[in-house]
């Protein structure tokens, strides 16, 4: 496409936008991978049962999609905590996580994407709210609310992760876990139950992070695939554990993203984040914010 | 083998789809197993490789048509080439990061083919199958008088490959290389401080690897006469090739093998008795229940079955 600021600078700022919603994604991400040292490659497929399970609330009950936020995060953070402790039980416990852990996270990945087929089908699904189908404007660009709502939402998600994390008894524990183990052991806390609630949290933001997808765009289950390289890239350009990075790094990539549709066409979208995942991991692999 | 050509005649078409698809499987097993099960560092972009192989063949025959082994031989060294790159970029960090990065390679590699109208982009290309040369041809008459056709061929390239596939596992395992290997899995930093030159053995076993599994890729194209990145980059093939040899056992050469044979066949049946959807579904959920209940696969279930008994 010819080159003009105003589609740069439209890109911008819808790339912008669209990085706000990527740092929901990626938050998640940020806790098992950075924080925790769980190499949760399935965090795309908990995000894609919840845009399923917001589908099948707005279409049976007619949950509004904020509704189903409430309903279903808090059902995603005990459903993590039970899996964290099935993963520590059959892995962590065995020091297996390197290989056999890997491998596990990467089957949940494909049991939950084959399921959705076998239960929904490879057909799209969407949903919509009048408030959603609306536009702002501003000054010469304007921004549909339905992307406005998930940006708004992955800020106010990034925010309340790190507030929780550095103001609350729990939250510094695992933020201790993070840094060493085992003096977190000598002070007297439980590690094991700080990264059971952490990981219970990273599973309640991609079900949130799943809501936020299925507002902005409809979904069919092989999305996934796009979403491992967005929050992995997201991670490590960030820094892999520091949330100030999280978002700025997805910033980065959404911005990135933007201009490459813009001027290339949709079809490289997908190369941007491995593109970017990899020459991070080639370059700097510590991230812009790494120690 | 004899018994197939023997039986040539009198055998359905579709038992050769079969065995190809279940050979392979013992080839990308095979070859994953020789960086993941041996060194540790598990690839996640086998699907990358494979579709090199196909690609490369693709390629070949729109430009310059030759032999097939020719092709694979190609292939082979792309992949390789492919492998060593990635891993001389990535191998020095910690293992997780290498299988993020094949995660990586493989979208990348699909989204430069599905760009890429000379093999066909997204909308795939049709290959059509060469003749089988006549020096082979005079070599199978000598055996089955009809001749063979071109699948039957390939199935038997493929038994070739496989065979070369798994003495090439053997023979790295039975050497220094693969005791080299087992050391790093165990403890990278003790061994490297034993003396063990750690990056050199990770980057041969990534080459290998990858040029097997290129090799794998190569004859593809023939096989199916259409080929598309969906097909080539298929999860199934990522899935598949992770699954079999964790499944199968993957401290010794045979346990890839006995996994790609148990699963193969496992999906053959189930492919035609229920779906292929379903089939996916179940090597994913079978992949989950040995990781958990059976860590050591196959091999580890005889073995304690072996100890049991003494």
């Amino acid at each position: 496409m010819e080159f003009s600021w105003d589609l740069v600078i439209n890109a911008i700022v819808t790339g912008i936008v669209l990085g706000g919603f990527y740092a929901s994604v990626a938050i998640g991400v940020t806790i098992a991978f950075g924080m925790l040292d769980i190499v949760n490659i399935a965090h795309p497929a908990f995000m894609i049962a919840g845009a399923y399970l917001a589908f099948l609330g707005w279409e049976s009950f007619g949950f509004d999609p904020f509704v189903s936020m409430a309903v279903f995060a808090p059902c995603g953070y005990l459903f993590g905590r039970a899996f964290y402790r099935a993963y520590h039980f059959f892995f962590e416990r065995r020091g297996d996580e390197s290989i056999q852990g890997l491998a596990f996270f990467f089957g949940i990945l494909f049991i939950v994407e084959i399921g959705v087929v076998l239960v929904f089908g490879v057909d799209y699904r969407s949903i919509s709210e009048p408030y959603l189908e609306s536009t702002i404007g501003l000054g010469f660009v304007s921004v549909p609310w339905r992307m406005l709502v998930p940006f708004l939402v992955g800020l106010g998600m990034l925010g309340s992760v790190h507030l929780y994390l550095s103001r609350t008894f729990t939250g510094r524990t695992i933020l201790a876990v993070s840094q060493d183990v085992e003096a977190v052991r000598l002070i007297g806390a439980n590690p094991i139950r700080a990264k059971e609630i952490a990981f219970g949290i990273a599973v309640a933001t991609a079900i949130i992070a799943g809501v936020l997808l299925i507002i902005i765009q409809p979904v069919e289950p092989s999305i996934t695939r796009e979403y491992i390289g967005r929050a992995f890239a997201i991670c490590v350009l960030g820094g892999i554990a520091s949330i100030p990075g999280t978002l700025v790094a997805s910033l980065i990539l959404g911005v990135a993203e933007a201009l490459t549709t813009t001027f290339y066409g949709p079809s490289w979208s997908p190369a941007v984040s491995f593109g970017l995942l990899l020459l991070t991991l080639i370059f700097r692999p510590a991230g812009i914010f790494g120690r | 083998m004899a018994a197939t050509m023997l039986l040539g005649p009198y055998v359905s078409e579709y038992y050769y789809l079969a065995t190809y698809t279940i050979l392979q499987f013992i080839v990308l097993g095979t070859a994953w197993n020789i960086l993941g099960g041996y060194g540790g560092y598990v690839n996640f972009g086998t699907a990358g490789f494979f579709a090199i192989g196909c690609y490369t063949t693709i390629v070949l025959n729109k430009i310059f048509p030759m032999p097939l082994f020719f092709e694979m031989l190609a292939a082979a060294v792309t992949a390789g080439l492919v492998g060593l790159g990635t891993g001389y970029l990535t191998l020095r960090l910690r293992g997780v990061f290498f299988s993020i990065a094949t995660l990586a390679l493989a979208i990348v590699l699909q989204t430069l083919v599905v760009n890429w109208s000379f093999v066909g982009g997204a909308r795939g290309v049709y290959v059509i199958r060469p003749p089988i040369s006549g020096v082979l041809m005079a070599f199978f008459v000598f055996f089955v008088p009809n001749g063979i056709s071109y699948v039957q061929f390939l199935v038997m390239l493929m038994v070739a490959l496989a065979m070369f596939a798994v003495l090439a596992a053997w023979a790295v395992e039975k050497s220094w290389i693969g005791i080299g290997l087992a050391a790093i899995r165990d403890d990278e930093a003790a061994a490297e401080t034993s003396g063990v030159p750690s990056l050199r053995l990770k980057l041969i076993a990534t080459t290998m690897s990858g040029a097997l599994m290129g090799m794998a890729g190569a004859p593809f194209p023939y096989y199916v006469t259409y080929v598309d990145p969906a097909t080539a980059f298929g999860l199934a093939i990522a899935v598949n090739s992770i699954a079999m040899p964790l499944v199968g056992g993957t401290a010794t050469w045979w346990g890839p093998v006995v996994g790609a044979i148990l699963l193969g066949s496992a999906q053959q049946i189930l492919t035609v008795t229920i779906s292929s959807a379903a089939n996916l579904f179940i090597v994913g959920v079978l992949l989950v229940v040995f990781l958990t209940a059976a860590p050591r696969g196959v091999v580890g279930i005889v073995r304690g079955w072996k100890r049991g008994r003494k």
